[in-house]
């Protein structure tokens, strides 16, 4: 490919964009996800997007697949305007097709059924099964899947294949852009490397691709040229080849650790109160060692699916560990069952509070004497008003914005619900505390509270553990930082001397220093 | 419940949320809505009914009542903890026929009653086991409980009346203390220790806490798989008491009895508040649930109503507790942030 004088470099010769996306701008509520953003997709070519979590990707994926409207900014497709409305269905009838991370297929149903649904042959209702067979062949022919069978039940198939059925699925509308969401996070090397080739077939058939990863080595293999997103706004975008590993991660990083933080304490010398030997959570072909102190925090950092919440649900005994022991303050505790956890005195505020944490029926109150019960019972009957005084008092430390704490918990802002969980171990005698992503849904303001907070409690003598995706979070909170890797611990590194770009450098290459990234 | 503070100002809050508006609904509760009903419907037959309100009829009234309320907050336990048991009706036959087998046979009756009470139990471990630690849906096991439980009376009776009983025996169910049924006695105890159980203890909360997510209570530490075994043997043991009941108020091991008695307890427990979804119900609710069938019963034989009728009216009713959850719950969603 040669370049055309005045075209942005890596721009392929006379190609228009398919879709051009002009000053994007979407707020929810107060929070500001997506601030003139632009960004231009070609026949042809890979464009990658990069940037944190939170920095905005999956609003503007969102957006231009028609899952959300925006709130001011031009849409073109094929220079033609998009009015503010765009459905999904329209955009799907305009050519825009997406792939997610989180499959979309029925898995009880055949790949057949799966890549037809919503357009089944039929004849009088009846569904015409050859016709079925004849048209998924078609659409897996496209993609060289002559060896997946279109009758093969879909929850059956190992998950490299089912991402394949998606694309296969998506690429049936006939769309002219595709958007790929974090697609290998699921997959082995070999599965992931295969799946690049195929994505670089349908650019070379003049397909224009999104492709979104964490993985920088991905983007470097893949991408013709990348946009980086930092806190809803562009802050680079250009060529792939115009890019090194490091100025890459100084894009999509580039922001101060600021006052959020508090200052660490005095960690304990002597013996780590949680010592965690030889543990392998399910499925993982790793074995993990963390030594905490009371008054430290210890960050867990690494990249989505790196196995950093399998660590924290393994340690609690969420999941049955498949080996290794985990001691408290040189007590071993029985692993597998949380019950014993909770006993030894450790305690789980889990990433996803809704399904793993919330009781939502019930009141704040009960919300948070829940694991204390026993304590504040005796013989088995509860006194309401011995469970207020022992909840309410640490509740109110908190700072818990509610109205009464007998109103539901599902009333309250996630902030607020992330107390109230907090809470319920506060109100224990647990003294190990593992936070995963403690601030995920939560506000900015919130954040700091808790931040705070979870700083107090170190001081206090509690040992904790956190996982973050948010690098600035754990740099800000932890003492030392144990970067995981595929379920394999490749460093562990005092937070004083660490930077962004050392853990994500780290993270996503196992390596600790800078590479030649460029191929 | 007992709050009745309407609205809390804004001046009175810390920052943060906004002010809550305490509705009629939040006060009195679907049990509440339930209670109302029962209110209006007595109203309602008292006019239209001269023999409505007479002791003669609210005693019998009270016994209609006894055996279906009673299995009715065992339900209610279940369905509390997003369970649901089919097995009661064929719980009450299997209990009332052993009981009665056992006296024929010479047993004395604190025995006989006893032993009916602990098969009522076992069936109910059995369902509890299957359902915690197999993990198979409650649904299906108690489907199949309630086949194999009414399999067996008919096994043990040979589809025979089980008859005479001693006088004894038939006293527990017939007798009155002070003018009232012991039957309505007994199942008012019943639902008050329930009540307690519920409200004022440990286990109580563990019950409300699985219901509302069981995978969040287990994570906190509560013994889920425990408390699930606990509420289907609790089930059982009032099912059990239920069909010890029904043999002694008739006299004799009816081997046909209780059934489709698992389908009047689910629906008192709706018509009484409780989400089949878990966590949302109470004792008296499900009491209450019960009264109001019994009573639509009662008085539409004393008003000479045809009983088909009043199976449409139960319908409805059910239909109409259901809907207005879905109405409140709505309401209550729009509200909130």
């Amino acid at each position: 490919m040669t370049e055309a004088a005045g075209a942005p470099a890596g721009t392929p010769v006379g190609t228009e964009p398919i879709i051009r996306l002009t000053g994007l701008r979407k707020a929810f509520g107060g929070t500001v996800a997506l601030d003139g953003v632009s960004l231009e997709l070609r026949p042809g070519e890979v464009h990658c997007l990069a940037g944190e979590n939170g920095a905005g990707k999956s609003t503007l994926i969102r957006i231009l697949t028609g899952a959300l409207r925006r709130d001011a900014g031009d849409y073109r497709i094929d220079g033609r305007p998009m009015p503010p409305t765009l459905g999904p269905a329209a955009a799907r009838a305009a050519g825009i097709g997406a792939v997610y991370q989180e499959l979309s297929l029925l898995p009880d149903l055949s790949v057949a059924e799966n890549l037809l649904m919503g357009r089944l042959p039929a004849r009088l209702g009846v569904v015409d099964r050859a016709s079925l067979r004849d048209g998924a062949a078609r659409k897996l022919a496209r993609l060289n899947l002559d060896d997946v069978d279109p009758g093969a039940v879909v929850g059956e198939l190992p998950t490299a294949t089912r991402q394949l059925v998606e694309i296969a699925r998506v690429l049936g509308d006939d769309p002219r852009v595709i958007v790929f969401d974090e697609p290998t996070t699921a997959l082995s090397g070999e599965e992931a490397e295969a799946l690049l080739g195929r994505i670089k077939g349908l650019r070379d058939e003049g397909v224009a691709v999104l492709y979104v990863t964490h993985r920088l080595e991905e983007m470097f293999e893949i991408g013709d040229r990348v946009t980086v997103l930092r806190d809803g706004a562009v802050t680079r975008t250009g060529a792939m080849r115009e890019f090194t590993e490091d100025t890459l991660i100084a894009a999509m990083v580039g922001r101060t650790v600021d006052e959020l933080y508090p200052t660490a304490g005095a960690v304990a010398e002597g013996t780590p109160l949680l010592r965690v030997r030889g543990l392998r959570p399910p499925g993982s072909a790793h074995e993990v060692d963390l030594d905490v102190r009371a008054g430290e925090i210890v960050g867990i950092a690494g990249l989505l699916g790196a196995g950093r919440s399998e660590l924290l649900r393994a340690i609690f005994g969420a999941d049955v560990p498949e080996a290794g022991t985990v001691e408290v303050a040189g007590k071993t505790v029985p692993t597998g069952r949380p019950r014993d956890a909770v006993r030894a005195g450790i305690g789980l505020l889990s990433e996803d509070r809704k399904e793993l944490g919330l009781l939502p029926e019930l009141t704040i109150r009960e919300n948070a004497s829940i694991a204390s019960l026993r304590g504040i019972g005796s013989r088995g009957l509860l006194s309401r008003r011995a469970e207020a005084e022992r909840v309410d008092e640490v509740l109110d430390g908190l700072r818990l914005r509610a109205g009464s704490y007998d109103q539901p918990v599902s009333t309250l802002s996630g902030g607020n619900q992330q107390k109230v969980l907090l809470a319920r171990w506060l109100v224990t005698d647990v003294r190990v505390l593992l936070f995963d992503e403690p601030t995920k849904g939560v506000d900015v303001g919130a954040k700091a509270e808790l931040y705070t907070l979870i700083g107090d409690l170190a001081a206090r003598g509690f040992a904790i553990v956190v996982v973050s995706s948010y690098l600035p979070e754990l740099l800000g909170l932890a003492e030392e930082i144990v970067v995981l890797r595929r379920g394999k611990v490749v460093g562990a590194l005092p937070a004083a001397g660490a930077t962004e770009e050392g853990l994500l450098m780290l993270a996503s290459t196992g390596r600790s220093t800078g590479s030649d990234g460029t191929a | 419940m007992a709050q009745l503070k309407l609205v809390v100002r804004e001046n009175d809050l810390p920052p943060g949320p906004r002010p809550r508006v305490i509705g009629w609904s939040e006060v009195v509760g679907r049990e509440g809505g339930g209670l109302v009903v029962l209110v209006v419907l007595f109203g309602a037959l008292a006019l239209a009914s001269d023999s409505f309100l007479t002791s003669g009829n609210m005693a019998n009234l009270a016994r209609q009542w006894a055996v279906f309320g009673i299995i009715a907050i065992g339900e209610l336990l279940v369905i509390l903890t997003k369970g649901i048991d089919l097995s009661v009706g064929s719980v009450v036959g299997l209990t009332g026929a052993v009981a009665a087998q056992l006296l024929v046979a010479g047993f004395p009756i604190p025995l006989a009653v006893l032993c009916a009470a602990a098969a009522g139990v076992g069936i109910g471990v059995i369902n509890g086991v299957l359902v915690a630690y197999a993990k198979l849906p409650p649904f299906i096991v108690t489907l199949g409980m309630m086949g194999a439980a009414r399999g067996l009376v008919l096994v043990i009776t040979d589809a025979n009346t089980i008859q005479p009983l001693p006088d004894g025996f038939s006293a527990i169910a017939n007798d009155t203390l002070g003018g009232v049924p012991n039957l309505f006695l007994i199942t008012v105890v019943l639902i008050v220790i329930t009540g307690f159980l519920l409200r004022r203890t440990v286990f109580g909360r563990y019950v409300y806490a699985t219901g509302s997510n069981a995978e969040s209570a287990r994570l906190s530490g509560v013994p889920v798989p425990r408390v699930l075994v606990a509420v289907y043997a609790i089930s059982g043991l009032l099912a059990g008491i239920g069909g010890v009941l029904l043999a002694s108020r008739l006299g004799a091991g009816v081997p046909t009895s209780g059934e489709s008695y698992e389908l009047d307890a689910i629906a008192a427990c709706v018509i009484g508040g409780a989400s089949l979804f878990g966590a949302k119900g109470s004792a008296l609710g499900a009491a209450a649930g019960a009264l109001i069938t019994s009573t639509l019963n009662n008085g539409g034989n004393l008003l000479g109503i045809n009983s088909f009728y009043l199976q449409i009216a139960i319908g409805v009713l059910i239909l109409l507790a259901v809907a207005f959850d879905q109405v409140q719950g709505r309401l209550q969603a729009r509200r909130s942030p």
